[in-house]
């Protein structure tokens, strides 16, 4: 295996000079001649029945160039579709209209567009349409939305349950009759906004000559934006270039095809000129996905010496008014199944109920359904740490799946294909101290003050993934990953992918692994990347899958050229193709240094194919697919120290550990960031974020004024190790990274939090732990006095 | 409203509305579209530009009242296609991702720097407190800051 000079090595990205100097193209600054701007009328209502839309005022405005409402576009666009459709639970998926054309199911829904010469034009003639509602009876709890009497969303929705998902593995029943630990604990994982700090735009453009529509869009997945947009447009794929300019950060925001990038698109071949919508800030919280937003009951069942038997519980998933594109999968596939965490524990037993509300759409959130299941599964070891009496750590070690075991498959089913649990967890210990904090934490007590300390040894499924399973899932997708190694005559190396990578830095990691593997200048290779016009088919950056997948494809397209080099060369060289070596850029033949030609001279002879071997075509180009034949497991140890100020109920973060294990690392730079912001989301669920409604469905957290993203004082250094397991079938050894820091670090701060306020005889408290929920459980607890 | 407004060293004079804003202004009317828009309430700092020398969010003030004034934006902050110590310092300490946040992040750091040449870590979380990041977790933009600090220092250092 080629493991090189470059990988491996702290490379500075190559995307970064435009960013820093302020030229990059973000969809916004796309700018076309003769551009119209679009500004969407949205309900203020969280239910009601549309009697009238009088659009007069705002055609006569000045500037106005068209409204449509959704009554007009009823007929002209298919409805959004949901494309994960999880088998074997009852699925129904609601028909959702690009604009609502009867009723109107969450705030911030579409019910009109205006379409003007200039923005401010447009959003002032927006407030000239009038739409009389009718309001009906809204449900916003999911719990709610179940029982007899609720308001229902949807005729073809009984009961607002979309589906009912069960998983079962071992014999759960026989293992809580056996068990001498039982412990029953509600839990919820709360609503979160995942606020790219751009927030969403489309630009489209229509050619008259050719019919062709191109589409800038906020997207992580061209391809899938194309896919869906020629569905929803009735309009062949070819006709359809979707392009993903820079995008400022996705966090699974990006994922959804949204109606109003339908919407762009019909404008600008309705009216046969350029058409931009942005959206603003208030309209992001209201119209992009939502995330998480659980409520659990969990039992766990356990042996007094902290042996972990099983898990048994039921989840309400709020979906919010519609199902979003991968919506049914993420409370699903990508969050039962991971419900066993790390342990050996034998017995699994989880229903998930997903259920419409008159809410925001809930889709994929960095994590995605695994931070739900982490969350669960971590305070769950230290709820039955609790009670058995037993150190946390311990209780864990006990648990472990051991090294040896794996692949390792857990009751859900699936099979996790390697780790090693224990080393990453004694790391993070010494790296904290442990046993040093635990002697300061006693001392602590005794003078009133409250310190914990909060472990987190998750396990995560990504790299996603093998596309027999997203089939057998209900995926509407492959989940393989493209590449396309393309050698100019002068031997500089372009590098299409179907991926879509926005800010994870694969410009940079797949230039440094295709530089070692084809021997050439790290400067002679381009990675491009968010086009459907020039990469090959490809499913996007989502679910850490990008290094994972793109590199598998990226190495076999550049080994297919390695080959043909290795029999060209074999030709000119008058030597056997298996005498002939390839290395540091050179084939070479065996024993003969001297008889060798450059991998450019190479290219340079297929390119102009004057004198090749018989049987072998002209040209130094290769597209590879590749399908992984299993997920990625990557796993590690966070631990997190925190104080309560009794007095005032702040957690203060004192310090924060991550030891990661994402198999082989390409660029230790890059992976760190991945790491440090995804800790940073976790913290943020732990501690400050919350999108919250009132009973009738207004968004109360509607702007960055009410709902708390964290701040640079606001969070800690964070001290990150790691260790190396690879993946033992990717062919470079790696993992993903992207969202093992959320995954992992809100159940590390839960915990740390729970061990604090645990001389208070607090066991549980739901997120976030803001100063005001904790001082309010303290008072409660009557044993404080300020 | 006709409005004069010096923006990276180069006199602009537009007929404006007079309830544009001075980020839209940047943006749309001059094509200096290295300043983002990332919220409508003064929350994110994606905006920072240096008006008359003060970092402020172009998102909350209008066009007309930076009439007369000088602008620094991203744009303006490489000289002769020499990257600011900032920039030199965001791409070597890995202070940025997706780079949406980053030419705010880059302006109010250096005020900072201006009111801070040797920083303490505490002076430039707060000094940052106004931008948001949401890909990093702010640790790599601190390290660029004490970074472009060093680079600045030095700089000075030779010219004295």
């Amino acid at each position: 295996m080629a493991v090189s000079r470059l990988f491996g090595a702290r490379v500075k990205r190559r995307d970064d000079p435009q960013l820093i100097t302020g030229k990059a193209t973000f969809t916004d600054d796309v700018t076309l001649p003769g551009v119209l701007y679009a500004a969407v009328v949205r309900s203020p209502h969280a239910h009601a029945r549309i009697t009238r839309i009088d659009a007069s005022r705002a055609r006569r405005h000045p500037g106005v160039r068209a409204v449509f409402t959704g009554r007009d576009l009823a007929d002209r666009l298919a409805p959004m579709p949901c494309a994960w459709l999880v088998p074997g639970c009852e699925l129904k998926v609601p028909r959702r209209p690009v604009l609502a054309d009867d009723r109107v199911r969450h705030v911030g829904e579409g019910v009109a567009v205006v379409v003007a010469e200039d923005r401010y034009a447009a959003r002032d003639a927006a407030e000239l349409v009038a739409v009389s509602y009718e309001p009906l009876p809204a449900v916003i709890n999911q719990e709610e939305a179940t029982r007899a009497g609720a308001p229902r969303l949807h005729d073809d929705v009984p009961d607002n349950t979309a589906f009912t998902w069960t998983t079962t593995g071992g014999d759960a029943r026989a293992a809580f009759a056996a068990a001498d630990v039982v412990i029953h604990q509600r839990f919820t994982n709360q609503r979160l906004i995942p606020n790219a700090m751009e927030a969403r735009a489309a630009t489209a453009h229509a050619n008259p000559a050719t019919g062709e529509l191109t589409v800038w869009v906020t997207s992580q997945n061209p391809h899938i934006h194309r896919f869906v947009l020629s569905i929803v447009l009735k309009m062949p794929e070819h006709k359809l270039r979707v392009i993903a300019p820079e995008v400022g950060g996705g966090f699974g925001s990006k994922i959804p095809v949204y109606p109003e990038d339908a919407l762009v698109a019909f404008l600008a071949r309705e009216l046969g000129r350029p058409v931009k919508w942005t959206e603003d800030r208030r309209e992001n919280y209201l119209a992009t996905i939502h995330g998480r937003d659980h409520i659990t009951d969990l039992e766990i069942a356990a042996r007094s010496d902290g042996t972990l038997l099983a898990l048994r519980g039921r989840t309400y998933a709020n979906l919010g008014a519609y199902l979003s594109l991968a919506a049914p999968g993420i409370p699903t596939i990508l969050h039962g199944l991971m419900l066993a965490g790390a342990y050996t524990i034998s017995a699994v037993e989880y229903t998930v109920h997903g259920v419409v509300t008159n809410t925001t759409p809930v889709d994929a959130y960095r994590g995605a359904g695994r931070p739900e299941a982490t969350y669960l599964v971590e305070r769950a070891v230290d709820l039955v740490a609790a009670k058995t009496g037993l150190d946390p750590a311990e209780v864990r070690r006990r648990n472990f799946i051991p090294k040896e075991k794996f692949p390792y498959t857990v009751p859900a089913g699936i099979t996790y294909d390697s780790g090693d649990y224990d080393v990453a967890l004694a790391r993070a210990l010494a790296m904290v101290d442990y046993e040093a904090f635990r002697r300061e934490q006693a001392a602590a007590r005794k003078a009133g003050r409250y310190l914990g300390l909060g472990l987190s040894t998750y396990v995560e499924i990504c790299g996603l993934g093998p596309s027999p399973v997203a089939g057998a899932v209900g995926f509407q997708g492959g989940l393989y990953g493209s590449a396309t190694v393309r050698m100019a005559p002068t031997g500089k190396v372009e590098v299409m992918i179907g991926e879509s990578p926005h800010g994870q830095g694969e410009e940079t990691t797949f230039a440094q692994i295709v530089a070692d593997r084809l021997g050439v200048p790290f400067e002679d290779v381009e990675i491009v990347s968010g086009d459907t016009a020039r990469t090959p088919m490809g499913w996007g950056t989502y679910g850490s899958r990008t290094t994972v997948v793109g590199s598998g494809a990226v190495v076999t397209a550049c080994d297919r050229l390695i080959e043909k080099g290795r029999q060209i060369a074999a030709h000119l060289l008058e030597a056997s193709p298996d005498d002939v070596v390839f290395q540091d850029g050179r084939f070479s033949v065996r024993g003969s240094p001297d008889r060798s030609k450059s991998i450019q001279e190479i290219t340079l002879q297929a390119t102009l194919a004057w004198n090749l071997p018989a049987g072998v075509e002209p040209g130094m180009e290769a597209t590879a697919f590749y399908d992984p034949p299993n997920f990625v497991y990557p796993f590690g140890a966070h631990a997190c120290t925190v104080e309560v100020v009794p007095e005032t109920g702040e957690v203060r973060l004192l310090r924060y550990v991550a030891v990661d294990d994402c198999g082989r690392v390409i660029n230790p730079m890059i992976v760190d960031g991945q790491v440090h912001g995804g800790i940073v989301q976790g913290i943020a669920q732990a501690l400050l974020e919350e999108a919250v409604y009132d009973r009738n469905g207004q968004l109360l957290t509607a702007s960055m004024l009410d709902y708390a993203v964290p701040r640079a004082p606001q969070v800690p250094r964070m001290e990150t190790d790691r260790t190396v397991t690879p993946s033992p079938h990717h062919p470079l050894g790696l993992k993903g990274i992207g969202e093992t820091g959320t995954i992992a670090s809100t159940a590390a701060v839960a915990n740390a939090v729970m061990d604090a306020l645990a001389p208070l005889g607090i066991t549980h408290l739901d997120m976030p732990y803001t100063p005001r929920r904790v001082w309010h459980a303290i008072q409660q607890r009557g044993e404080v006095r300020p | 409203m006709k409005v004069t407004i010096t923006v990276n060293g180069a006199k602009t004079t537009h007929d404006v509305e007079p309830r544009l804003l001075l980020v839209h202004y940047l943006r749309d009317v001059l094509g200096l579209t290295g300043t983002h828009i990332g919220c409508d309430t003064t929350s994110c700092g994606a905006c920072t530009v240096h008006l008359n020398g003060l970092a402020v969010k172009s998102c909350t003030l209008l066009a007309v009242q930076a009439d007369g004034g000088e602008v620094r934006t991203v744009e303006g902050l490489a000289r002769n296609g020499q990257l600011h110590p900032i920039q030199e310092a965001f791409w070597e300490e890995h202070g940025l991702q997706c780079g949406f946040c980053t030419p705010g992040m880059m302006m109010t750091a250096l005020q900072i720097l201006e009111r801070h040449p040797k920083p303490t870590e505490d002076q430039i979380r707060h000094g940052l407190e106004g931008n948001l990041c949401r890909c990093t977790g702010y640790q790599h933009i601190v390290n660029a800051v004490q970074a472009a600090a060093r680079k600045m220092e030095g700089q000075n250092a030779k010219r004295r």
